[in-house]
């Protein structure tokens, strides 16, 4: 959660949310998580296991990025 | 009964010494169906006492609907960490918390208020440059355990 958070300090339309799995089974159904952490990004980019900085931003920020960025 | 020994309790007021601003959590429960809110609550208080910068807001989820869907909070227990100052809002960063915040999740919270308070991302150039890009919605969910 801690890169998230950070995340969602520098820009104001990067929301970060930490979802305690066992508590909702239907969102862990819904996203289909087998293992944590389980980042996802927009319902769409999905990144298992924690990640250094740089490859954890560039993950989250993987369809937004120019392809050469 | 605290749910902190007196030597975390001691820990956690050094981590909360010295913030920069105030920090509000917005708690939002509900009264029926909601096992771990009183274990929230608990949890929340705790973090109140250790700074006098750190307060918390109790918010029914039933009944302040509106607040919950502005807060992006679907269910209870759910925290918003704002910013505010004399109980008026002064900016909200996008931080929330879904389920008790228990165990390592605890000292995501501690960081979240840290890093409300301060306002710095502690990332480096590199990846600000990379995330000050982002110019529509981004919406990072992080599903962990307790443990």
């Amino acid at each position: 959660m801690s890169l998230a958070q950070r995340m969602a300090i520098e820009n104001p339309h990067i929301t970060a949310v930490a979802v305690e799995a066992t508590e909702f089974p239907d969102l862990v159904r819904r996203y289909r998580i087998n293992g944590v952490p389980k980042t996802v990004v927009d319902d769409r980019v999905e990144i298992l296991g924690s990640l250094p900085e740089p490859d954890f931003v560039r993950s989250v920020l993987a369809e937004r990025l120019p392809k050469d960025a | 009964m605290s749910l902190l020994s007196v030597a975390d309790r001691e820990q956690l007021r050094t981590l909360l010494t010295g913030l920069e601003h105030d920090v509000r959590l917005l708690f939002f429960f509900r009264a029926i169906g909601c096992e771990l809110c009183p274990d929230t609550k608990r949890i929340l208080q705790e973090l109140a006492e250790a700074s006098p910068r750190v307060s918390f807001e109790e918010l029914n989820l039933v009944l302040e609907k509106d607040r919950a869907q502005q807060y992006g909070i679907p269910d209870a227990p759910g925290i918003a960490v704002v910013r505010a100052a004399n109980g008026v809002q002064e900016w909200d960063p996008g931080i929330r918390f879904l389920g008790a915040p228990a165990g390592y999740e605890f000292m995501s919270l501690v960081e979240a208020i840290q890093l409300v308070a301060s306002g710095r991302s502690g990332l480096s150039d590199e990846s600000r440059a990379l995330i000050a890009a982002v110019t529509e919605p981004l919406h990072i969910q992080v599903f962990v355990t307790p443990t």
